[in-house]
């Protein structure tokens, strides 16, 4: 069946069996392998995107619902095109040593940046609620709540210039 | 995945035609535990039919001190709901509690209440609320509606559209979780309206359960002493990794007083 969405703000219109998942439409035919498929269970959440600004599991989404939606990955954080520059909280991640093998870090970036657009001054208690979805097995989690907490602060940062 | 049709119907008469039509057809709401459930090769549909272009399947009402909420409202919604903040903050609440935030993004109550997963939060929520269960054909008293592990009184091809709770004086919910899955190891939602008081318990057992002993004495004395006393058997209750039943039978009593204590809050 023949789907539209917006992927990483360009319009795209794929053709998909009904059965695709988000997941496997990503890395298997749109080549963005960004999106990491830990568990394929629907537990770990290295495969979450944004979908219409939220964060959902992509391994538990067919793509058939992407129709008519926005759909973000982690490849669409990164600056404007053209640009390298990285995502507020993406650097957040960097500076603050939040990944150490990286598999779990696509889905711990987009569930902050999902997060903090909800909620732009978080607490400790509430960042380690809002990641309850998302395993990392290296870092202990601790860097990475110190990195969504620095991310969340620099998302709401003025522009420097403005 | 295993293929299958997906056919998106966005009226109740076309989704029950397809239903009814299709064969080996099964409704899919948020997907949360039906696609996991297929990807496992435990359901093997051949056509799925998507709920969510029904619009009168989603959103929050409230008239006459019932609150109704569509079958397709998703855990978010109920969550952030100010309407269920306000009258029911129990179902807010528990709401928040479910699964984490990806999985609230996109399950759904009704998707909860007709799986009947012997570990899902509504059920508990729904039977001491004394909730009615809207379908396509008719209405069906909470206490009528669960029927034990997965079990529903829901006949083939027939689906939730709605839930309508009547607001009570005071109610809670608390659980003790599994630390992986947010899933109630036991949950206990406990209601008082008009005199009367419901206590459910859900992960606890099979299926959800009410507690006689604890609503007669809390009917007497709303307060976590009044119970402290009154343990469940551990005759029926479930045993596997997290818990055995002797375990759970205790949980039901330090959830219920919890419960009671979260209800008192809401007097």
């Amino acid at each position: 069946m023949k789907i539209s969405f917006a992927l990483n703000g360009r319009p795209r219109t794929v053709d998909v069996e009904p059965a695709t998942l988000v997941s496997e439409l990503l890395r298997e035919n749109l080549n963005l392998t960004g999106t990491h498929v830990g568990c394929d269970t629907s537990q770990c959440g290295a495969c979450v995107v944004l979908f219409n600004g939220e964060a959902v599991k992509s391994c538990t989404l067919l793509a058939p619902m992407l129709d008519g939606g926005t759909l973000t990955t982690i490849e669409g954080l990164s600056g404007p095109s053209g640009s390298n520059a990285l995502h507020p909280m993406q650097q957040a991640f960097h500076e603050n040593h939040g990944l150490q093998c990286g598999f779990c870090t696509p889905g711990m970036v987009m569930t902050a940046v999902a997060s903090t657009a909800k909620n732009p001054a978080p607490t400790e208690a509430e960042v380690r609620h809002g990641l309850e979805g998302n395993i990392c097995r290296c870092t202990g989690y601790q860097n990475i709540v110190a990195s969504v907490l620095a991310g969340a602060a620099a998302m709401n940062a003025p522009a420097i210039g403005e | 995945m295993r293929s299958f049709a997906l056919h998106r119907p966005s009226t109740l008469y076309e989704t029950s035609a397809l239903l009814g039509g299709v064969a080996d057809s099964m409704p899919l709401a948020g997907g949360m535990t039906l696609l996991p459930t297929i990807k496992q090769r435990l359901a093997a549909p051949a056509a799925l039919i998507d709920l969510s272009k029904i619009p009168q399947m989603s959103g929050i009402s409230f008239k006459d001190d019932v609150l109704t909420i569509g079958a397709m409202t998703r855990h978010v919604d109920v969550a952030e709901s100010e309407l269920v903040r306000s009258k029911i903050p129990l179902l807010a609440s528990l709401a928040a509690g479910i699964g984490d935030p990806a999985v609230r993004n996109r399950g759904t109550i009704g998707g909860s209440v007709a799986n009947n997963d012997p570990s899902a939060d509504y059920p508990a929520a729904v039977l001491a609320l004394d909730a009615i269960v809207v379908t396509d054909r008719r209405e069906i008293a909470a206490d009528a509606f669960f029927r034990g592990l997965f079990e529903t009184a829901l006949e083939p091809g027939e689906i939730i559209i709605a839930l309508r709770f009547p607001v009570p004086s005071a109610g809670g919910y608390a659980k003790f979780k599994s630390p992986a899955s947010r899933y109630a190891v036991v949950g206990v939602c406990a209601v008082k309206k008009a005199g009367k008081v419901r206590v459910a318990v859900t992960g606890a057992g099979p299926g959800v359960f009410r507690v006689g002993a604890m609503e007669a004495a809390l009917e007497g004395s709303f307060t976590p002493a009044a119970i402290a006393a009154i343990r469940v058997s551990p005759e029926n209750l479930s045993s596997d990794i997290h818990a055995d039943a002797e375990y759970r039978a205790h949980l039901v009593t330090v959830m219920a007083k919890k419960a009671i204590a979260a209800a008192l809050q809401t007097l």
